[in-house]
């Protein structure tokens, strides 16, 4: 079942918290990953992959740079998720 | 038609001695900073590397090799004359021909062996590795000699801010001899050459032939420059990390070893971001030691996984009969992964 945007929010910021020990109720949806949230680049990356296992969606290299924000992120995943097909 | 005598060949191979060399000059972030603007910290926190070596006219590609052949040859115990091929592993030799090992194999006194180079990038000493050992179980060599080597400074563009500080030099090399006993895992080797964009040489050495300087890349102040090795950062980051641990793990298989039983990881030196969630991915116990060689090395692409070797094994943090995993993995892309026992 496709997660919804609040569910996607609250994995997101088990993951960050996981790879970043950023508190889980720092990560919002204006948050910056690189300015707000000590993700750098390469931790992104581990984000990135982690959030693919955890929602079933593929994020290719060339998509990661447009993923400022957790609002990018949540949005990229609730369109793509499930190969795609938006469940409801 | 007549019958042709096979040759014979030993019953395994493995890895009889190992020997290092690093350039004299030590070069700490602060001499990177000069011409990129970062800082120290962005340095260590994107790569765990606090210094490197770089190479001086005299330390040649060659000069390196024989050094380390040296400490190899001493190591396995044998002499130069036993030696019945030469490999030489090298991106970073830039006279093409002859074969830089040709000229190795003379100055350390080895007589005729065979001997010649190979390009497989980062994964160049598993790639020459392996081939020592078919060659000594196939029959054509009894010990042969393996060598990485790179003058990466060469290849380096020290305006780039994403590659300046990453790459060293230096030469590593082990003595692959025979075994009564499998001492050299089943390797996990391959490529993915669609992916052959993400690390690369800036541009090939024949657009200087021609002359078009349009197609040559420019410094600031307008001048052609060198040839650089470039990366995509993220991308070479999430190959590294996540498929190379898929490597890793199917080399620890085909060797039917398990990582209890394991007591050291030595992955290519290429960042110490990269190896440490390589170690995360791949759930390594705690009593597992890891090479983390970069810190002080830096990249030096083929010549890494037999430097961190020699050096866990001068410093104590391994002992000879230890068993471990190395990988390498780089341009091409290329890998490969085996799980050895240590000289």
């Amino acid at each position: 079942m496709a997660a919804t945007q609040d569910q996607i929010v609250e994995g997101l910021a088990e993951i960050v918290n996981e790879i970043a020990g950023i508190p889980v109720e720092d990560v919002q949806l204006d948050k910056s990953f690189t300015d707000d949230l000590d993700v750098d680049s390469l931790s992104m990356v581990e984000v990135v992959v982690a959030a693919e296992e955890r929602f079933d969606v593929k994020i290719p290299d060339e998509d990661v740079k447009n993923l400022k924000t957790v609002g990018d992120a949540a949005d990229y995943i609730l369109k793509n998720q499930d190969g795609g097909i938006k469940k409801v | 038609m007549s019958k042709i005598k096979p040759s014979k060949g030993a019953p395994y191979a493995r890895i009889l001695g190992v020997g290092g060399y690093r350039p004299t000059r030590v070069v700490p972030n602060e001499v990177i900073l000069e011409t990129i603007d970062s800082s120290d910290e962005w340095i260590r926190s994107r790569s765990g590397i606090a210094t490197r070596h770089w190479a001086s006219p005299e330390e040649t590609v060659a000069a390196m090799s024989v050094e380390a052949s040296g400490k190899a040859i001493a190591d396995a115990g044998i002499s130069p004359e036993q030696i019945g091929a030469v490999i030489v592993s090298t991106v970073s030799h830039f006279k093409q021909t002859p074969a830089v090992a040709t000229e190795i194999a003379d100055k350390i006194g080895a007589g005729k062996p065979a001997a010649f180079d190979i390009s497989a990038g980062c994964a160049g000493f598993g790639y020459g590795l392996t081939l020592a050992k078919g060659m000594i179980v196939e029959g054509s060599a009894e010990y042969v000699l393996v060598i990485g080597v790179e003058r990466l400074s060469d290849l380096t563009d020290l305006e780039d801010r994403a590659t300046a500080f990453l790459f060293g030099d230096g030469a590593g090399a082990v003595v692959v001899g025979p075994s009564d006993e499998p001492h050299i895992g089943p390797t996990v080797w391959g490529s993915e050459g669609d992916k052959s964009e993400t690390i690369k040489q800036t541009v090939p050495w024949n657009e200087f032939h021609v002359g078009d300087v349009s197609k040559l890349p420019l410094n600031e102040r307008g001048e052609i420059k060198f040839p650089a090795i470039t990366q995509e950062g993220q991308a070479v980051f999430r190959w590294a990390v996540f498929e190379m641990a898929k490597v890793a793990q199917q080399a620890l298989d085909a060797a039917g070893i398990s990582a209890d039983d394991l007591d050291v990881f030595i992955p290519h030196q290429a960042n110490m971001r990269i190896i440490d969630s390589m170690v995360k991915t791949l759930k390594l116990p705690e009593h597992v030691t890891v090479a983390r060689d970069v810190e002080t090395t830096g990249n030096t692409s083929a010549a890494s996984i037999p430097l961190a070797m020699e050096r866990l094994l001068a410093t104590g943090q391994a002992k000879s009969g230890d068993t471990a995993l190395i990988i390498g993995f780089g341009a091409g892309l290329v890998f490969a992964a085996t799980v050895v026992t240590l000289p």
